[in-house]
């Protein structure tokens, strides 16, 4: 045990230090900004006290080095700074901090439980949909439904998510209202309504999701179905159905979680342009609007969350395939 | 009911390529009586596994039974349907194949596989079969038979794994098991111990077995009768003895033969002769690892000094070294009396033309996207300098010299070609820069006998023509009594053995190099019986050499 | 909750039908080998896909209003499945035109071509015409705005259409049947350049990783492992926020460092595949022959080894062209991809996408932000349907 217990340490390790590296990317990123982004905020006609008062706030009078380790000191700690639109309506009325402050972490938080209630939908409908859709696809291969789902599932791939997601608006809000087009969600919601106003989408990103992993799904199985152990349980007489439990499914279970975890890695690229598609209020949304309004600290929470969510995500697919691998899990 | 076990009649397969159906085996007959062994034998793509798996009522994906019967004690597998074929396979019919290690489940235990089938087929409950699991590893000779079975398939070593195979075949008490190429995978002192237990108990509780391999000598040992297959067609059938000692086929013959090719033996070394290579205490590693312990050995110009051992004797790192790929932690090669750069990296032109390789897998040492003209072009061009139309003569020379066509293969991809022709374009590119040296790495263990004898004779004419002295890397001791001037026999990073062949294969000799000599199967269907007398039945094996 | 109740009745009588379906069948050819082995979901597959079939053909010849009221439904669905029946022929006809037509090798190809190939190939060669002579095929300019605005799709004028603009003309007067066709040109354009890009740096640091090895390896795998750690989009969306701030009041400016910040994130990717495909053929005996040799790096590259992994990157190349595609459209769509007033897929869907919500009485008008999408979803598709097969055909038909 010790060996597999040294592996999963050396990957954790390895995580962390690509989170360490990811941040050091986007705050060099952010900083490459042209000139003094004070300046360029608040536009040319500022007073010189106006923009110093922003660089304050901001703390742009410090060597980047020093900002990048108060940024990743606070980061750890949960304190993202204050949003630029904070830091402006305060250079303005000249109030110092304290009072009412709307932290970039305040701002944060409520939306990044939306968004991870949508991710969850979608995920609870797209993992077993895609996990059975590719094993049935494995075992009926060059079928005529083979071939169908290969087709469809292909064009699903294709297709931007925003045309699936007006796709599913057209039909299933527009045409035959069964679910509301625009997710107006707020705290304090009855689950069932709120479940009703995710549905669409979830949907959509359901439908993005689903075939990716289901293709994967069904390479996997069908790589493993051509392995000489299952030739072998055929020729020893077992019944289908055992083979398939098993003998497959226990070799399939690495596969199949790495799938999982890579295309929930994918749900939270998804997730941007669904959630401005319906105006969801989730965490894609506020990045895509401090994108258009350049508010770089809530940007570069946003964009070191995001990384966080996606490094955690390949991390576990990881660790799961190396603890279900027989060969490490029982060593020499 | 008639005393056949099993009956095929006119058994035709085709298997699909390219959206149509093209015949694999074109109408076939076996008849299998019960307690009896038939071996099978065929160059690849003989088909006889097919066959094997069609004895099963079994075909793989995109391959099917078009016409034919296959009589299983009266049941016609073809028709059956598959719950009819599920309740005989593996309980009355049972399957041994090439590779244990890919066809045990990574995930159960031994153990767990082995009781499987006689619990689906109801035959017996899980703790006896358990019990009769252990006693079967007990039979077949497995160390600690009593814990083998609680381990995972990747913590068993491969002639283990084999001989747990047969022992889950054996589960059921099964009346006719297939053994489609049990020992190839495996190393020849390694092999013998499997035969024997094999061979023991298929004998011990009368099973009918068809053992199916490419290795003459191993047939000889186990079957009753031989069948002998080619492309796909029946070449002809006879039992044991009368099949080695009076084949009525051309083919049969030509076979047979193969193993009686031999070259004159060469006068004595002139002991003060600077050889052309010669490898002085090299000691090598792969990381911090040693793999190779002070290693000398020289080759004389003119000669052939056969490398020999198992895989992991370092007989392949050796001519790494010599090469300069893998530079020596200690020690230094001598090219003609001088001392090479240890690195390829830091030898001149002239230096890298004179010692050539050809490779073992000739698909991997051809680049698939360049012409037979351009392979073996560029080394004419590169160190010879020569263009245009020179070059073109020269490379029509050479593909004269290894026996193809010039003009019919000058345009052609490797793709294009046969196992036995991209070998030879190997052996031309070598040529092109008219090297004093060669290596030959296991140049003939991936072809077929008769084609690998080709090759071999045509390596013996070219040292004779041009004076070429080579490295021949082998682990098939045929091949070495067949080609070899000197031998050098390692073990495990370390020369164990060296001299010219006529002292080494004969007595005395070192332990190991005995072992690896008489573990060789010979033609006579009595030599491994034999064999197991001389040896005593604990000192086979992976125990002969554990005692080393 | 009826709904569920009605699906899980209509489930289990398509199960019902099924088993009769079988045991007919079995009778009926005295036990054929195929039926007698038949597993009951074969045969619910069979009798799921006959109903859906006998349910879309019915609903297909329903009437297209009732009582003067458009019912949009089956328009839309007439439509659907028109075009998906138009483009089949299409393909069917092109590829058999391409089968008798056309050199030797030409027609050994198309021969053993699917359906779905031949249509991928005949999209992306209309889009190729489309996008080169888009200037000559358009009937107005990209950025003119014409008379009338908010004209409905279809030239109808008794339905506020009117022939001169066939695709309607968007909220501001432009026509949309001409932004479509610049959209080609513009989208498409920028897209294959990028990923040109994409190649050239990733797949030369690819190959260098994967000959040179050793510590130039390590440098690039690591970076290369930090970049790819964060999603591309979300990359994408933060470099473009410095991008337009450095391009200031110069809407071009952020088209090209766009180029640039897409080319750089997919290279990373295409790094990875270069350099995987290098060092499988890096270690083939032919390479080491040729280092035995004393050849130099330039011949291994490009003489050795780029000729054996022309396939696989020219299929990687199919993929990562959509996936570039794909986000230049969302970045536009989410409004800091190409700027307007160049036409763009991407900014169309956006900007016509309140035309959707008159579907259902003004079906003509809701269908052109689903032109644009699915102009980028079409284009995709067929890419993907060519790279697919490739990829099928080189694995050497293992299945």
């Amino acid at each position: 045990m010790a060996g597999l217990l040294g592996i999963i340490l050396q990957r954790l390790l390895l995580g962390i230090a690509t989170l360490f590296a990811v941040s050091i990317i986007i705050f060099v990123a952010v900083n490459a900004l042209p000139g003094d982004f004070a300046q360029s905020i608040l536009g040319q006609g500022a007073t010189p006290e106006a923009v110093e008062a922003i660089r304050n706030q901001l703390g742009l009078n410090e060597s980047p080095p020093t900002r990048y380790f108060k940024w990743l000191l606070g980061a750890v700690q949960g304190d993202l700074g204050i949003p630029m639109s904070q830091a402006l309506f305060q250079s303005f009325t000249g109030s110092s901090t304290g009072g009412d402050v709307v932290t970039v972490f305040d701002q944060i938080i409520p939306r990044l439980k939306n968004t991870m209630f949508l991710a969850g939908v979608s995920a609870a409908i797209s993992v077993p949909l895609a996990v059975t859709l590719g094993i049935l696809t494995a075992l009926f291969r060059n079928t005529a439904f083979d071939k169908a789902m290969n087709v469809s599932t292909l064009s699903a791939i294709s297709s931007p998510e925003f045309f699936l997601a007006y796709i599913l608006i057209l039909f299933l809000a527009v045409l035959n209202p069964v679910f509301p087009s625009l997710s107006n969600i707020f705290p304090g919601m009855e689950f069932g309504d709120r479940l009703n106003k995710t549905m669409l989408p979830a949907l959509t990103l359901t439908l993005a999701v689903t075939a990716q992993m289901m293709r994967m799904t069904r390479a996997a199985i069908i790589n493993l179905l051509a392995s000489p152990y299952i030739e072998m349980a055929r020729l020893k007489g077992l019944s289908p159905m055992r083979v398939i439990v098993k003998h497959a499914l226990p070799n399939a279970l690495a596969p199949i979680i790495t799938v999982v975890a890579l295309n929930l890695a994918y749900l939270v690229t998804g997730v941007v342009v669904v959630e401005v598609v319906f105006v969801y209020p989730g965490i894609g949304q506020l990045f895509v609007d401090s994108v258009k309004i350049r508010d770089i600290p809530v940007v570069q929470a946003c964009c070191l969350i995001f990384a966080a969510v996606y490094i955690l995500l390949n991390l576990t697919a990881d660790v799961l395939s190396i603890i279900s691998n027989p060969r490490l899990r029982h060593p020499k | 009911m008639s005393d056949l076990l099993l009956k095929i009649r006119g058994l035709k397969i085709e298997g699909r390529s390219d959206e149509t159906w093209n015949p694999i085996i074109n109408g076939i007959d076996v008849d299998l009586k019960k307690g009896e062994v038939l071996g099978m034998i065929g160059e690849s793509g003989a088909g006889k596994s097919t066959v094997g798996l069609a004895a099963m009522g079994y075909t793989r994906d995109g391959v099917r039974i078009s016409e034919g019967s296959v009589e299983f004690d009266g049941v016609d597998l073809v028709k059956a349907s598959a719950s009819v074929k599920r309740s005989l396979l593996g309980k009355r019919i049972a399957y041994v194949a090439q590779s244990a290690a890919a066809s045990f489940n990574p995930a159960h235990k031994l153990i767990d596989q082995h009781t499987e089938g006689p619990v689906q087929h109801g035959v017996s409950s899980r703790a006896e079969s358990e019990i009769d699991g252990i006693e079967l590893y007990r039979r077949l000779r497995l160390p600690s038979p009593e814990e083998i079975g609680f381990r995972y398939p990747h913590q068993v070593s491969g002639g283990q794994l084999q001989r747990a195979m047969t022992a889950m075949a054996m589960a059921c008490r099964p009346d006719l098991i297939i053994f489609d190429e049990p020992t190839t995978a495996l190393d020849v002192t390694t092999q013998i111990e499997v035969l024997a237990s094999i061979r023991d108990i298929v004998e011990q509780f009368d099973t009918a077995a068809i053992y199916i391999t490419h290795d003459l000598a191993v047939v000889a040992q186990m079957a009753d009768r031989i069948k002998v297959l080619l492309k796909g067609d029946e070449v002809e059938e006879a039992d044991t003895r009368t099949m080695l000692t009076a084949p009525t086929e051309d083919y049969t013959k030509s076979l047979w033969a193969v193993r009686s090719f031999e070259r004159p033996a060469k006068p004595a070394i002139n002991v003060n002769a600077t050889p052309v290579v010669s490898v002085r205490n090299v000691t090598a590693a792969y990381g911090t690892v040693d793999v190779l312990h002070d290693v000398s050995f020289d080759i004389h110009a003119g000669r052939t000094v056969a490398v020999v051992g198992e895989s992991g004797s370092g007989k392949s790192t050796a001519a790494r070294c010599i090469t300069g790929l893998l530079p020596p932690r200690i020690g230094h090669i001598e090219f003609d009396g001088q001392q090479l750069p240890l690195s390829y990296k830091q030898r001149d032109k002239s230096q890298l033309r004179q010692a050539q390789m050809i490779y073992q897998m000739a698909d991997t040492a051809l680049n698939p996207r360049k012409s037979i003209g351009e392979t073996i072009g560029r080394p004419v061009e590169f160190y010879m300098g020569l263009k245009g139309r020179e070059k073109r003569k020269r490379v029509e020379e050479l593909l004269a010299e290894i026996e193809l066509e010039p003009t019919e293969y000058f345009n052609r991809l490797p793709s294009e070609l046969s196992g036995g022709q991209k070998q030879r374009i190997g052996i031309a590119r070598a040529l092109a820069a008219e090297p004093q040296f060669i290596i030959c790495d296991e140049v003939t263990s991936a072809l077929d006998q008769l084609v690998a004898e080709g090759i071999l004779r045509l390596l013996a004419k070219l040292q004779d023509e041009l004076g070429l002295s080579y490295m021949f890397i082998t682990h098939d001791l045929a091949t070495v009594r067949s080609i070899a001037d000197e031998v050098v026999v390692m073990k495990d990073g370390d020369v164990v053995e060296q001299g010219p062949k006529k002292e080494m294969f004969k007595p005395p000799h070192h332990a190991y190099t005995d072992l690896l000599l008489s573990s060789v199967p010979e033609m006579d269907p009595d030599w491994l019986t034999n064999l197991l007398q001389e040896r005593g039945v604990d000192n086979i094996g992976d125990a002969a050499v554990d005692k080393m | 909750m009826n709904a569920l109740v009605w699906i899980l009745g209509g489930l289990l009588v398509i199960l019902a039908i099924a088993w009769v379906f079988r045991f007919a069948t079995q009778k009926a050819t005295d036990n054929k080998p195929y039926f007698r082995d038949m597993p009951l979901s074969v045969a619910f597959g069979y009798v799921f896909a006959a109903a859906a079939l006998l349910l879309s053909i019915w609903y297909f010849f329903q009437p297209k209003a009732v009582d003067g009221i458009p019912s949009a439904g089956v328009i839309f669905f007439r439509w659907a499945i028109i075009g998906l029946l138009g483009f089949a022929a299409a393909a069917w006809v092109f590829r058999t035109v391409f089968r008798n037509v056309g050199s030797e090798n030409s027609k050994k190809l198309f021969r053993s071509m699917p359906l779905t190939a031949a249509f991928g190939v005949m999209i992306i060669i209309v889009y190729a015409i489309v996008s080169i002579f888009a200037g000559l095929i358009a009937p107005y300019g990209q950025e003119e705005i014409l008379g009338a605005a908010n004209v409905v799709a279809g030239g109808d004028p008794a339905i506020g259409g009117n022939p001169e603009y066939p695709l309607g003309t968007d909220q501001i007067g432009r026509d949309i049947l001409s932004r479509l066709i610049y959209g080609a040109q513009n989208t498409v354009g920028i897209a294959f350049i990028t990923t040109c890009l994409a190649f050239i740096l990733g797949g030369t640091l690819g190959f260098l990783a994967a000959v040179l090895g050793g510590w130039l390896d390590q440098l690039l795998s690591r970076m290369v492992d930090a970049l790819m750690a964060i999603p591309s989009l979300i990359f994408s969306l933060l470099l473009m926020t410095i991008a337009t701030a450095w391009a200031g009041s110069e809407a071009w400016l952020v088209t090209i460092y766009m180029i640039f910040i897409i080319a750089v994130i997919d290279s990373t990717r295409v790094f990875r595949l270069s350099r995987a495909v290098g060092q499988s053929i890096v270690v083939m005996d032919y390479i080491e022959a040729a280092k035995l040799r004393g050849e130099g790096m330039g011949y291994l590259i490009f003489r050795e080894i780029l000729p054996n992994a022309l396939a696989p990157l020219l299929a990687e190349f199919g993929l990562r062209f959509c996936f570039v595609f794909l986000t230049i459209a969302s970045l536009s769509f989410l409004g800091v991809g190409i700027q307007p007033p160049k036409a763009d897929w991407g900014t169309m869907v956006r900007d016509l996408s309140p035309f959707i919500n008159y579907a259902s009485f003004a079906p003509n008008a809701a269908v052109t932000p689903l032109l644009a999408a699915g102009a980028i979803a079409l284009l995709t598709v067929a890419v993907n349907f060519v790279v697919d097969w490739m990829l099928h055909k080189s694995s050497g038909l293992k299945e």
